[in-house]
């Protein structure tokens, strides 16, 4: 007896490990410790033995059982994971194909560049503020001193659509508005970027283009504030080691007033094709608000002073993304737009 | 205004300035030039003398010359007609450039030459300078030019010059006077006197006479026994770099004189006219022919002289054919005068913008008009060898005093942001040529400007002048101290800009101005368009009423270069016509969508739903969630696909509209989307606020129902909605089936019903119930039936 069960022992391991699915272990399982497995039947045998022979032979059978047992646990356990590891590998994808995914939208970049400008100024307390595209003469000339017959208007070749409505030609047509909304109630410091409309259309012109205008009207201001404010502006849009120069020049709703170069961000000021050799470009115009303009929208020009400036933002666009044609921006071709579907 | 420094050194002690730094120190206080150089700039050139000159052996017309060009004598061949023994000439030598290119030794037909004798065509003059003699040949230099030395410098046409690009309110500066007071403030240097002495004699017996209140001031005098000749050379030189084409000595003179003072003048020919001239505005259609020999036809705008009788020129613009000076001209009438500067714009605009009209436009100094008178009386008597009759006619009614501003350190420290003491603000003056009273106690000062600058009239003018020559860089930039105040913008745009690109579309900027057949696309046109009175051109004359025409616009260029997938939008305003003088502008969100929606294997193409969803998601986003529809209307625009397009109702009030492009106009499946954002916005969303969450379940129900096809899912929810009461949590379609197995004219729609309440578990009774009254309600509303 004790042979039968080293040999069914031995029987059982072998088939065990030769198990090569865990169909078969189950089988082995069933042939051994089923109800009518082999060793199973050893036991029922017991009953036949002695006394003194039915301990030890209790003990070797259940010894080979719990090894039995044991065994094809492990094996189980190994069949199973090699089993699934089979499954898995025939799921296996080409990670590679294209994901799915929503087309990623694009902010044009001429709006990234207004947001920027209205965050930095609503950091600096100032409100961003708008008005009439289709303006009144008297807001975007008169009430900016600039009469009927004025020469400055010239600089200006408007899209009138009737004697008195025309599509402004500049942002400054809401600092008359502002004003006249505000009467000296409150310090006004606001900022209006905004469509203007000039009649004429060529290489580096558009006959409709953006504009930013600033207006800080209070008791005390000065030309020092105007400088120190267009410095961070510049320098925020442009780089901390932008320069400015400020040209005196002539505009009839400031005086004095002030042509603003920042240097050339492109050669840093040492003269290139961009600045035209200067190492200078153009980018805005400022000034102290003409004391008229405070007069004729509500302010007492004894008591209030105040800054105003403009700048194009297409050019500041250009600049800050390397867009060498103004008809790119208003040419919305997908193939550009698409390009601004980052952060900055 | 080109500034010649030649001419300037006439009045102005300032020998050894570098024309590249003056020019950027006008810049500095703000006078912008265009380009600054040489009036001639060529490479080197030397003064030669032709001292022996042969016909070349093999040309008919080449001829070899030898050129003594001081320390050497050099062979050139030349094949100028004029070239001959003893002539004095330019030469350029070899490796020298000129604008044509650089000069080489070279063998010309076997003879060797060295260099090249020089036309003024060849060193780069201007075209309009050139006469016939500088076509036809080389230069000929006069006897005593001295050899060796570089012709440009002796010729004067080293010339500085720099074309300023000057600002509107600076009229004063179009001249060489006001320029030396500019540049006189900037080196501090004082402008000379100009000479204006000349003989006078005989009694003037001339008249003028002003019928209009567009001219203050008109002087006239007589110069008699004039010789006409040509100009000195020097006097041309400085013509010539300020632009002007030199004709003779006469002519040259009314230009010399202009540029000198800014004044312009006239001259007539005095015995083509009678003993008066009038100034007065033109008969409607009155017509003159002008000095170009054209004839122009006037209206009651424009001003014009007459001789009495007719108009024989057109004030302030250009004079008539039939007084000019010509060859044969002795006696000269001067004119000069200051008329109305905007009637002279008016008129020099609609015919022809000269260098006259451009100063009077600008505005005029009437002592200047005095001075340039007797100046061109001056120039007259020594270069015309000319005498000057006794007396002036004149017609005086302008105001000619000195303004007096006072202002005070504190104005100006207040508005600069500076701290200027008193003693530098009067030094600023005192260079400027502006006298200044001040008492020692007080703080304020007069200054008193002088006529010439016409463009201060307030202390804020002087508070400028005072920057501009302390210098705008003197002055530090600080930041204000404002009371602390926290900025603001319209946070919804942006928001809705945002939500856009997240949903993957792509932002245009499209213009305002579109053509006539595109303005109204997309609109029901029922409202008045914009016109531009000049537009630039017919596809940008109307002012655009909706975004859709626009982005249609893109999608059609886009959709030319082979790029399909297309979804734009865009943030712009619409405008129509309410009535007289009326104008509505509205704020507007567009977006156009066509192609595959989504990215990889698996795209969607985009169809009504997808651009629905996008409505909806940003109808949602805004807080609109639950109070919009879509609803399919009969006043539809015929631009869009009737069946496939609904208006967007919020609140019940209609915003905007959703569907196809008609496929009369576009075959491919185009989808737009517009909402009005004043209309949307309006309609104000209450605050974000949590709700609580229910501690007890719900339960959710399928059904499916059989049902007549026109019956829209929107409308069976609202009878689900009935039937559900509070109990209804939601209800939503997860199936819609139409063809085998069902009838004709029906569909099989399958809603998620979900039943729940707040306070307790629901029981099945309960559930049941309702149910069964959701069913009934559709059964009796719809004659719907309950598939199972």
């Amino acid at each position: 007896m004790e042979e039968q069960v080293s040999k069914i022992l031995k029987n059982a391991l072998q088939e065990i490990e030769q198990a090569k699915e865990l169909k078969i272990l189950e089988d082995v399982k069933v042939k051994y410790l089923g109800k009518k497995g082999e060793l199973t039947a050893l036991l029922k045998m017991m009953g036949g033995l002695s006394n003194e022979e039915r301990p030890k032979m209790g003990s070797l059978v259940n010894s080979a059982k719990s090894e039995i047992e044991e065994k094809l646990e492990v094996k189980e356990m190994s069949l199973q994971s090699e089993e699934l590891a089979k499954k898995l590998e025939s799921e296996r994808i080409d990670v590679t194909l294209p994901a799915t995914k929503a087309r990623r939208g694009s902010k044009h970049p001429l709006n990234r560049v207004i947001e920027e400008i209205e965050d930095l100024f609503v950091s600096m307390g100032y409100d961003v503020v708008s008005g009439p595209e289709l303006e009144t003469d008297e807001y975007c000339f008169e009430r900016l001193n600039l009469p009927k017959g004025h020469p400055a208007r010239d600089m200006q070749d408007s899209f009138y659509i009737s004697p008195e409505y025309l599509l402004r030609t500049q942002t400054s047509a809401v600092q008359a508005r502002t004003m006249m909304a505000n009467k000296e109630k409150t310090p006004i410091r606001v900022i209006v970027p905004g469509k203007t409309f000039r009649r004429e259309d060529d290489a580096t012109h558009s006959h409709q283009f953006n504009q930013v205008e600033g207006l800080v009207v209070d008791e005390n201001i000065s030309f020092a504030d105007l400088k120190g404010t267009l410095e961070i502006f510049m320098k925020h849009m442009l780089g901390e080691n932008t320069e400015l120069r400020f040209r005196p020049s002539y505009f009839p709703f400031t005086e004095p007033s002030y042509e603003v170069d920042v240097s050339c961000f492109k050669c840093g000021g040492k003269g290139c094709n961009l600045c035209k050799q200067t190492g200078w470009i153009e980018l805005l115009g400022a000034g102290i608000v003409h004391p008229n303009v405070l007069k004729m929208n509500g302010y007492d020009p004894e008591k209030y002073s105040g800054f105003a400036f403009g700048t194009g933002l297409d050019r500041l666009a250009m600049f800050k993304y390397g867009i060498t044609d103004i008809r790119l921006l208003y040419g919305n071709d997908i193939r550009f737009l698409t390009q601004f579907d980052r952060k900055d | 205004m080109i500034l010649s420094t030649n001419f300037l050194k006439d009045y102005l002690d300032i020998e050894d300035i570098d024309v590249h730094e003056l020019a950027e120190k006008m810049t500095k206080v703000g006078n912008e030039y265009d380009s600054c150089g040489k009036f001639i700039d060529t490479g080197k050139l030397v003064i030669g003398k032709v001292v022996s000159c042969k016909m070349h052996p093999d040309s008919d017309h080449l001829h070899v010359c030898q050129v003594d060009v001081g320390n050497k004598t050099l062979q050139i061949v030349c094949g100028a007609p004029n070239v001959r023994e003893g002539l004095k000439v330019i030469v350029a030598l070899d490796g020298t450039i000129l604008p044509g290119g650089e000069i080489k030794k070279s063998m010309i037909r076997g003879q060797e030459s060295n260099g090249m004798l020089c036309s003024i065509a060849e060193l780069g003059l201007d075209n309009k300078f050139l006469r016939e003699e500088d076509k036809a040949g080389i230069h000929e230099l006069p006897e005593d030019a001295p050899i060796g030395e570089d012709p440009i410098k002796y010729m004067g046409w080293d010339d500085g010059v720099i074309d300023f690009d000057l600002t509107a309110n600076r009229g004063d500066l179009l001249s060489i006077l006001g320029m030396a007071y500019e540049v006189g403030a900037i080196y501090d240097k004082k402008v000379k006197p100009m000479d204006l002495t000349h003989k006078e004699s005989g009694e003037l017996k001339f008249d003028v006479k002003v019928n209009t209140e567009n001219c203050k001031l008109f002087l006239a005098k007589k110069v008699d026994n004039i010789t006409i000749k040509e100009s000195p050379a020097e006097m041309k030189e400085k013509l010539m770099a300020s632009g002007i084409r030199p004709i003779n000595n006469v002519v040259d003179i009314s230009n010399y004189v202009m540029l000198e003072t800014g004044q312009p003048l006239h001259f007539y020919d005095a015995d083509k006219l009678k003993s008066i001239l009038e100034v007065r505005m033109a008969e409607e259609n009155e017509k003159v022919t002008t000095l170009d020999g054209k004839e122009r036809v006037l209206s009651s705008e424009d001003i014009v002289i007459s001789d009495g009788k007719r108009a024989i020129g057109l004030a302030g613009v250009m004079g008539g054919l039939d007084t000019e000076i010509t060859e044969n001209t002795k006696n000269v009438i001067i004119e000069s005068a200051i008329f109305n500067n905007v009637k002279i714009r008016r008129t020099s605009n609609k015919i022809l913008r000269s260098e006259a009209s451009n100063r009077f436009e600008k505005g005029l100094d009437p002592n200047r008009t005095y001075m340039a008178i007797e100046r061109a009386c001056h120039m007259l008597e020594k270069y015309a060898d000319g005498t000057t009759k006794k007396g002036m006619a004149k017609y005086d009614d302008i105001e000619k005093d000195e303004k007096k501003i006072d202002i005070t350190v504190t104005n100006i420290n207040n508005i600069l942001g500076t701290d200027i003491s008193k003693e530098e603000i009067i030094d600023v003056f005192r260079k400027l040529d502006f006298k200044t009273e001040t008492k020692a106690s007080s703080e304020t000062i007069t200054v008193i400007v002088p006529t010439r600058r016409i463009d201060i009239s307030i202390r804020e003018d002087l508070i400028e002048e005072v920057g501009r020559i302390y210098g705008v860089d003197n002055v530090k930039g600080k930041v204000m101290l404002l009371p602390v105040k926290k900025g603001s913008y319209n946070k919804t745009v942006r928001e809705i800009r945002n939500k856009m690109v997240n949903l993957g579309l792509n932002e245009t900027l499209s213009y305002a101005l579109v053509g006539k057949q595109d303005y109204n696309m997309f609109t029901n046109k029922d409202k008045e368009g914009i016109k531009v009175l000049t537009p630039l051109s017919e596809d940008r004359s109307y002012l655009r009423q909706s975004l859709i025409t626009s982005l249609y616009r893109i999608y059609e260029y886009n959709k030319s270069h082979d790029l399909e997938d297309i979804s734009i939008f865009e943030l712009a305003k619409t405008f129509y016509k309410a009535g007289e003088e009326k104008y509505v502008e509205e704020n507007k969100l567009a977006c156009l969508m066509t192609g595959d929606y989504n990215l990889g294997l698996n795209t969607k193409k985009v169809d009504f739903y997808v651009i629905k969803g996008v409505a909806e998601e940003l109808l949602d986003y805004l807080g609109y969630s639950g109070r919009y529809s879509f609803v399919q209307d009969k006043k539809i625009c015929e631009d869009m696909h009737p069946g496939k397009t609904a208006l967007i109702s919020v609140n019940n009030d209609i915003v905007g509209m959703v569907g196809r492009v008609s496929p009369a106009i576009c075959k491919e499946e185009v989808y737009v989307m517009e909402i009005n954002l004043d209309k949307l916005l309006e309609k104000q969303v209450g605050k974000m606020k949590y709700k609580e969450i229910s501690k007890f379940p719900t339960v959710k129900k399928d059904i499916a129902i059989l049902i007549d096809e026109k019956v829209s899912a929107m409308d069976i929810q609202k009878v689900i909605k009935n039937g559900g009461g509070k109990l209804l949590q939601n209800s939503k379609v997860f199936d819609l089936y139409t063809g085998k197995g069902i009838p004709e004219g029906k569909k099989s729609i399958a809603f998620s019903i979900e039943l729940g309440d707040n306070t307790k578990t629901l029981t099945d009774e309960i559930i049941n119930e309702t149910m069964n009254k959701i069913t009934e309600n559709l059964k009796s509303k719809f004659g719907a039936e309950l598939r199972s």
